[in-house]
């Protein structure tokens, strides 16, 4: 990977809070990176860093090699896609598009021409002699996006530029994002604290809590393989039941689940004693007899595509579990006592 | 609840508005009178506003007229000019020590008795050895103006999202060009607004300009108060009428500026 952001140890401090407490990360060019957390774990701080809006306390910020972190906005070859897009109200369109090459010393003609192309692949030709206030949402979302791609930044920052959206219009987008990131070839970090969005675009995505990131991986990496409570929580729904480690031998632990049935996990440098595990809801099948947990149905809830179970263990730990909506197979009905099955690999032995 | 409903609602503002106009109404309408007495009427004639402009006092007028309008052109020009840079300071400077202090500083003026500020200034430049006239008038009213235009330009100020500088910024608009290409135009209703508002404060003051004017110097008000101090004339009445119509001009241009600038605003 040819890293095109090389963030080293940035630590964010305002008066005696830390946002930022030594964050690293490498990301690749070309790449579509996300941050994802919830409000407040500071992906926002690390992305106005990136874009030069606040002084790191600490670290650095590489763009090819280049320390950036001292410079100023308008010297990084860097650009932003605003929460509420902040088109200039008063400039048209084209002129919002064209900015960024104006100060950058382009001519007229040509910075016109450059705009005139921006507006097209992003579908608003049309539009270019309007203000920002005759548009719609979506459309001015869309010239927020020709106006940060037309200098042709080395990377686009996102600050989370799909939550002002209506679902029908935030999906369509996704895809948008995403064939302009592949057409472009520009690197874009994208902020959400939206995990479907992660999900579904990002080649790699950092998950960030309180001011750390917690796990860098690809979607099947964070979904699949969380390697703490925070990940496994955050990401999707899951199951979390604490286990006993009871023996750790190369790389696989013996694990004893609440009611006594052993498994083996994947396990990295863990010791013997109390942990966690995940389990996601969909990789748990109901068996007639041998399953690895015992649980009482408590209630059925009918999800459309799927259905969802409520089951309580006996330690009164709540397990919940999906199955899909087809005619095969019996629901259980609640207060009938079943067993459970894991899939292959299905727990996933957490660090803390 | 609708406050139309209160018992007595319909004559409290009746009653108000009769005390606020009755006056202007009849200033206004006498201004046309063709009679010498300002209580009976004799008929429209545009007599009284000849006699202003050609009259025995005209030329009195004319000087007060003159440096009512210079000192309220330079006086509002200053005044927004630092406001404005107030105001930046104050809105988009972040926090800094003696804010508050600050923001009291420097709209204090519209809290203290105007007579204090007259007599205070008055002693003020007298102990500076400054002559009263045209600069010490000036000099007062550019400091009284800021507040006003201050107020107008702060609010506006407020309402622009930090966002569009950073984005200025972003997209490799110096700190200079942030400011000239973005953050002005958009602040422009309000410093259109401050601007005004102080032009017709400087116009119409009365009570600090005759502390400090020194002898010989007129401003409009004091020229007006000065005759009418020898007996009201009609001429009078047609004076306050022109000043009345410049008011209601500005006052009407300030609107409709603020309102062209909820348009451009996001």
């Amino acid at each position: 990977m040819n890293v095109s952001v090389d963030i080293r140890q940035v630590v964010k401090r305002y008066g005696t809070v830390t946002a930022l407490h030594g964050v690293s990360m490498a990301i690749g060019e070309n790449e579509f990176f996300t941050l994802l957390g919830p409000s407040g774990c500071g992906k926002t701080t690390l992305l106005r860093c990136i874009a030069g809006f606040e002084d790191v306390s600490g670290g650095e910020i590489r763009l090819h090699g280049q320390n950036i972190a001292a410079l100023e906005p308008n010297h990084r070859p860097v650009n932003t896609v605003f929460q509420q897009y902040a088109l200039f109200p008063h400039m048209t369109v084209r002129d919002n598009v064209a900015f960024g090459l104006k100060m950058k010393g382009m001519g007229l003609a040509e910075r016109n021409a450059r705009a005139g192309k921006m507006l097209e692949m992003v579908h608003l030709s049309a539009f270019a002699d309007r203000l920002p206030a005759q548009l719609s949402g979506g459309q001015q979302q869309r010239v927020a996006l020709a106006r940060a791609l037309a200098p042709e930044p080395k990377v686009l920052l996102l600050d989370e530029p799909l939550s002002a959206l209506d679902l029908k219009l935030r999906q369509a987008m996704r895809v948008e994002l995403k064939q302009l990131q592949e057409t472009t070839g520009i690197t874009f970090i994208f902020v959400t604290h939206d995990q479907e969005e992660a999900l579904t675009m990002s080649d790699r995505i950092a998950v960030m809590s309180q001011g750390h990131v917690q796990q860098i991986g690809t979607a099947r990496d964070i979904y699949e393989a969380p390697v703490n409570r925070f990940v496994a929580d955050f990401i999707g729904e899951t199951n979390l039941l604490p286990v006993t480690v009871e023996s750790v031998a190369q790389g696989v632990a013996a694990v004893t689940l609440p009611g006594g049935h052993r498994i083996t996990c994947a396990a990295a440098g863990m010791a013997p004693g109390p942990h966690h595990v995940s389990i996601r809801p969909e990789r748990l099948s109901i068996v007639p007899t041998g399953g690895d947990l015992d649980v009482v149905v408590e209630r059925v809830v009918y999800l459309g595509s799927d259905l969802q179970l409520l089951t309580r263990l006996d330690s009164g730990a709540a397990l919940h579990l999906r199955m899909q909506n087809s005619a095969r197979g019996q629901v259980p009905a609640p207060g009938t006592r079943i067993g459970l099955q894991l899939e292959e690999g299905a727990a996933r032995l957490l660090a803390d | 609840m609708d406050l139309r409903r209160y018992p007595g609602f319909r004559a409290m503002t009746l009653l108000c508005l009769v005390i606020l106009y009755t006056p202007l109404i009849v200033i206004t309408v006498y201004s046309f009178n063709a009679s010498t007495s300002i209580t009976t009427w004799g008929g429209f004639s545009w007599r009284w506003y000849a006699d202003v402009f050609t009259g025995p006092e005209a030329p009195r007028f004319r000087a007060a007229a003159w440096n009512s309008l210079t000192i309220a052109l330079i006086a509002a020009t200053t005044a927004t000019l630092i406001a404005t840079a107030a105001a930046v300071a104050m809105v988009r400077g972040g926090r800094f020590r003696g804010k508050s202090a600050t923001f009291t500083l420097i709209n204090l003026p519209l809290m203290v008795p105007e007579i204090v500020i007259a007599v205070a200034t008055l002693i003020f430049f007298s102990m500076i050895g400054l002559t009263t006239g045209y600069l010490t008038i000036l000099i007062a009213h550019i400091t009284f103006c800021i507040p006003f235009a201050y107020l107008p330009i702060a609010a506006r100020l407020q309402g622009i999202e930090a966002t569009y500088e950073q984005a200025a910024r972003d997209l490799y608009a110096t700190r200079a060009q942030a400011f000239r290409l973005i953050l002005l135009p958009l602040m422009m209703p309000g410093v259109i607004s401050g601007y005004l508002l102080a032009f017709i404060i400087s116009l119409d003051d009365f009570i600090i300009t005759n502390f400090v004017k020194g002898a010989g110097m007129e401003t409009l008000p004091t020229a007006i108060f000065g005759s009418v101090k020898q007996g009201i004339k009609p001429n009078i009445m047609a004076i306050s009428t022109m000043m009345l119509a410049v008011s209601v001009l500005l006052v009407t241009l300030s609107y409709f500026v603020n309102r062209a600038g909820q348009k451009t605003r996001a």
